[in-house]
């Protein structure tokens, strides 16, 4: 028996992705108020490896499908066996971090299981038979109440950071259900030929806890790197205003705002941004802003609860040193 | 080649929006709507392609109602050959998962090398139309692409994807639909002659009954997904509290606040 609260779970290098624990801490809330299982889902090459700290985070069960051939993320081969999966184990929920990859795979089992598909929800609760979301919209300006409309299983793609992490419980152990790869029958469409990853290894802005941001007061790109000096120090990531990415400064999957990525970090440090709406939309999450300008009147103070004044050359830098003596 | 390109019309992204009376959607009135920016970025794509080739057509397509012709004909502009606008009353309230559907039974009756669209629309930010519809049309997709490069003979393409904290570098058989990423490009401007050019140009529409679809299967009835209402995010109280003092005063102020109030360090 796995019907009961699924969730993908998203890995890579042996790694599983911090919002897989998020969802698995949502898993047991939904299993709470709704009964049954808290259900990982792992396709992987190797799956041996994850049962661990799945289990300490919240899985009763876990569904492990392993085979050579996924090594790699495939969107096909994961959408096709987890449709099948979920046609014969009639799970309540299907969830998924809202990641690059979350994004791909629900919207295509969506369509699949001709199921509700709840995107980038930071809240989901199971109410009156139906499962309730809070999800941001126009990248935030206005936060939509939505529901799930009939009985096919509820696909949700959760916010990252939006949700608790839950504490692990060392000695939890989850059920193992084994389950057979079969490949979609017409072949993969799409074939992942290689990953070249972000210089340096770099921190997504979407999982840091600190986002350190530089904007067009930055004067060019070379400077951005007292913003990765300050950054490395808070063990936190670098992020941009989308006239330094249109600049051509940085690359966009650093850009925060509209048409870049929202962002929860616990600090968010504007540097050099003046604050437009399509840039204060994508922190709206941020527990705590500081913001660094020499412009008194930058809409950026009217969001952040510390403000500096000054020039970001000196204060910058002097922080950073700052940090690092301490 | 044929490339069919599917966009949608959104508030311009410097307004702040409204909600209606109802509470349930965005209040229209005097927003300012543009081609959704990811889509401008899919529109160029296809451009570029048809001329590498020099063949085909590149045709828009939106699911909307009358005003969404002020985007297609900027599309026109752009450089586009057709726009096909999908419109009918039974269509309105349609939830994206509807929105891939009715897409996909237009673009079944016509003949696809490639289906290009926007990552996300900026209003609703559901990040699931172009998957749902190459779903329905049982073709791959490529999602957030920001390089393309389809083979000589046009059989396969090599996309380039962001992915969190990298690259992926995915090949693709064709027909396919590829959803683009800010960066793929840089799209053109309407010109002038592109204007006046996109004016004299026929927008077919095209009815539900046309495309042979059920009108329990569009609209509000066919929903899984309703919006029960709409807020106002919360906004923060208190206001700022501004690090004053010379360079040494703030400095040692901010770090103190690192320290103590936020555990950063």
């Amino acid at each position: 028996m796995s019907a009961g609260i699924w969730v993908l779970v998203e890995h890579s290098d042996g790694e599983i992705r911090k919002v897989t624990l998020e969802a698995l801490g949502l898993g047991r809330t939904l299993a709470a108020q709704q009964g049954g299982e808290v259900v990982a889902v792992v396709l992987a090459q190797d799956t041996g490896q994850y049962m661990g700290k799945l289990s300490a985070f919240g899985a009763d069960r876990v569904l492990a499908c392993q085979d050579p051939s996924l090594k790699i993320y495939s969107c096909d081969s994961y959408a096709h066996t987890l449709a099948r999966l979920a046609r014969d184990r009639k799970p309540k929920a299907i969830l998924f971090g809202a990641t690059a990859q979350g994004k791909d795979l629900a919207g295509r089992l969506s369509a699949k299981l001709e199921a509700p598909l709840l995107a980038d929800v930071t809240h989901l609760a199971f109410q009156d038979g139906k499962f309730v979301a809070r999800r941001p919209m126009n990248a935030g300006k206005v936060v939509a109440m939505v529901e799930s409309i009939g009985d096919s299983p509820v696909i949700a793609s959760i916010r990252p950071k939006a949700f608790p992490m839950p504490t692990p419980i060392d000695g939890r152990t989850a059920a193992i259900d084994n389950v057979a790869f079969d490949a979609p029958e017409a072949g993969l469409g799409t074939v992942v030929k290689e990953i070249l990853k972000a210089a340096g290894g770099a921190l997504d802005v979407t999982e840091a806890d600190v986002v350190v941001a530089g904007g067009r007061g930055l004067k060019g790109p070379e400077h951005f790197r007292l913003l990765e000096e300050l950054a490395d120090a808070l063990h936190g990531a670098v992020g941009t205003s989308r006239p330094a990415v249109d600049a051509g400064w940085r690359d966009h999957s650093t850009q925060v705002g509209q048409t870049g990525k929202v962002v929860s970090p616990k600090l968010y440090i504007a540097v050099g941004i003046s604050g437009a709406i399509q840039h204060l939309v994508g922190i709206t999450g941020a527990k705590t802003v500081i913001a660094i300008n020499k412009d008194p009147e930058a809409p950026i103070f009217k969001r952040a609860d510390y403000g500096i004044v000054g020039d970001l050359f000196e204060v910058v830098p002097a922080i950073t040193a700052a940090i690092k003596k301490a | 080649m044929n490339i069919f390109v599917c966009i949608k019309q959104v508030p311009e992204t410097s307004q702040s929006v409204k909600i209606d009376p109802e509470g349930t959607a965005i209040s229209l009135d005097g927003l300012e709507f543009v081609i959704n920016p990811f889509d401008e970025y899919a529109i160029e794509e296809a451009l570029r392609i048809k001329e590498r080739f020099h063949e085909g057509k590149v045709t828009l397509v939106t699911m909307g109602p009358e005003r969404c012709q002020k985007a297609l004909r900027s599309g026109l502009a752009m450089g586009a050959d057709d726009a096909v606008q999908l419109s009918d009353p039974l269509f309105d309230g349609s939830d994206p998962l509807t929105t891939a559907r009715i897409l996909a039974a237009f673009l079944k009756t016509q003949e696809f090398g490639l289906v290009l669209a926007g990552k996300q629309a900026v209003d609703d930010d559901s990040s699931m139309v172009p998957q749902a519809l190459a779903e329905y049309l049982g073709v791959p997709h490529v999602c957030t692409v920001k390089k393309l490069e389809l083979a000589d003979d046009k059989k396969s393409a090599t996309a380039h994807r962001e992915i969190d904290g990298g690259t992926e570098v995915v090949t693709c058989r064709l027909p396919a639909v590829f959803s683009a990423e800010k960066g793929l490009n840089e799209p053109r401007y309407e010109s002038l002659k592109g204007k006046m050019a996109a004016k004299k140009k026929q927008i077919r529409s095209v009815s539900a009954a046309e495309l042979g679809l059920d009108p329990a299967k569009v609209g509000p009835r066919a929903a899984t997904v309703k919006v029960c209402k709409l807020s106002y995010p919360e906004v923060k109280q208190g206001g700022v509290r501004m690090i004053e003092g010379d360079l040494a005063g703030q400095v040692a102020e901010t770090t103190k606040i690192l320290r103590e109030g936020l555990k950063v360090i």
